[in-house]
């Protein structure tokens, strides 16, 4: 049971990670300017990175090889989120997505870094420590963005966020060993998460004029962690893949 | 090829100074920190500790190989280099040599941040050009993931960060 749990905990996060790291990495040489396209490929790099650490981490616990994992299964058997696997988008959203999602991954790995699951909670650490340069970012893009003068500018910035909002909600879908991971103190559990985040994005939207949903009227778009996935998935999927088969020892 | 005999962790520390970080080839992965311990068991057997600078660092197995490589070439055939994030890797861990030498090749070195680490920390970097503490950060995210991107208004040149972590 316990080990079924970590298994379960470990692949959400890592197929998080990978998703949005080949996501992230669809702004490599089309970024509105040089920087940002530095940023997103910099980000999408540590994502990717972080993803395979975990993938190690399974492997070491009966599974397969992080290369069939990540470029052998279909949409159905990824633990992912939706919010990961949706579109790039403009600027605006990947933007959001990225400060929402973000936002959630370093409290999560914060949170695991005191995990009773000893290699989780040092890796877990190491990981914090880069993901302070992702929310850095999307904290300065979001308290510029989120007041600018320029009404178009900013309603767009609030449209994306209300668009992004119901799938951000879906990160936390609760996974089937919940109570199991809070009594072994391996994980306190995504409705903690959950309470956590709200508190830390309400935090830094209110130094701007970007509102938030009320998210008790809000239904969130669940099911990614049980493999149901939106029409976008499969495609990237394939894409990814295929670049795996052609060569299947290139290196990573 | 030279065999020595029981060689004791010092001699072999010594050794292992001549294997450089790629990126960064004046830096040895020892005044880097990325070694983290080394250990001999009284059979002999040598166990090296490694340590990723970045979970995604892409050098860390052409770093392996080349630890490997000056035990091999010093005779050294009972050994393991182990990667894990035991004690992972910070900023921090940077010796006093390995800042310098960041420094003579044109990168800032990093603050010391006992883990603390937010933006206060990366605007106003010192200089290593000319010094002055008048500079921007421009973006915490440069051309590798171990350095950010800033700009020194005193001597109007661009430079990187080693950065913190
Ligand atoms: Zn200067």
């Amino acid at each position: 049971m316990k080990e079924l749990a970590i298994k379960e905990l470990l692949y959400k996060m890592a197929d998080d990670l990978l998703i949005l790291g080949h996501r992230n990495s669809e702004w490599t040489g089309i970024g509105p300017i040089l920087e940002e396209d530095i940023a997103f490929s910099s980000m999408a790099q540590d994502k990717v990175g972080q993803s395979w650490a975990l993938y190690k981490m399974l492997q070491v616990l009966g599974e397969q090889e992080p290369d069939t994992v990540a470029f052998t299964r279909n949409a159905p058997q990824f633990h992912s989120c939706k919010f990961v696997e949706l579109p790039i988008g403009e600027y605006d959203f990947s933007l959001v997505r990225h400060f929402l999602f973000d936002t959630a991954d370093l409290l999560r790995f914060d949170l695991l870094s005191r995990s009773s699951y000893t290699p989780l909670a040092q890796l877990a650490t190491k990981i914090k420590g880069e993901l302070k340069y992702h929310t850095m970012h999307a904290n300065t893009w979001i308290k510029q963005l989120g007041s600018v003068e320029d009404e178009e500018a900013f309603q767009r910035m609030q449209y994306a966020l209300d668009v992004a909002l119901p799938f951000a909600l879906g990160i936390f879908e609760e996974g089937p060993y919940e109570q199991s991971l809070a009594d072994e103190k391996i994980f306190a559990g995504e409705v903690h998460l959950k309470s956590l985040w709200l508190e830390k994005i309400q935090e830094t939207l209110s130094k701007t004029r970007l509102v938030l949903g009320d998210v008790s009227l809000i239904s969130p778009e669940l099911g990614g962690r049980y493999g149901q996935h939106t029409e976008f998935l499969q495609p990237l999927l394939d894409e990814m893949t295929e670049v795996f088969k052609v060569d299947p020892t290139a290196e990573w | 090829m030279v065999i020595h005999q029981n060689p004791d962790i010092d001699q072999i520390k010594g050794w292992l100074e001549e294997v450089k970080d790629p990126e960064i080839p004046v830096l040895s992965l020892l005044d880097m920190g990325v070694i983290t311990r080394m250990e001999m068991s009284d059979e002999g057997k040598v166990t090296v500790h490694m340590t990723p600078t970045f979970v995604g660092c892409p050098a860390m197995e052409a770093m392996k190989k080349n630890v490997e490589e000056v035990l091999d070439k010093n005779g050294i055939r009972n050994k393991q280099v182990i990667i894990s994030f035991e004690e992972p890797w910070s900023s921090d861990r940077l010796t006093e040599k390995g800042r310098e030498a960041l420094l003579k090749f044109g990168l800032a070195p990093p603050p010391k941040h006992g883990q603390v680490i937010d933006l206060d920390l990366l605007e106003h970097v010192e200089c290593p050009y000319c010094h002055s503490k008048n500079t921007l950060l421009k973006s915490p995210f440069g051309p590798t993931l171990c350095r950010s991107l800033h700009y020194c208004d005193n001597c109007k040149q661009a430079f990187e960060q080693f950065k913190p972590v």
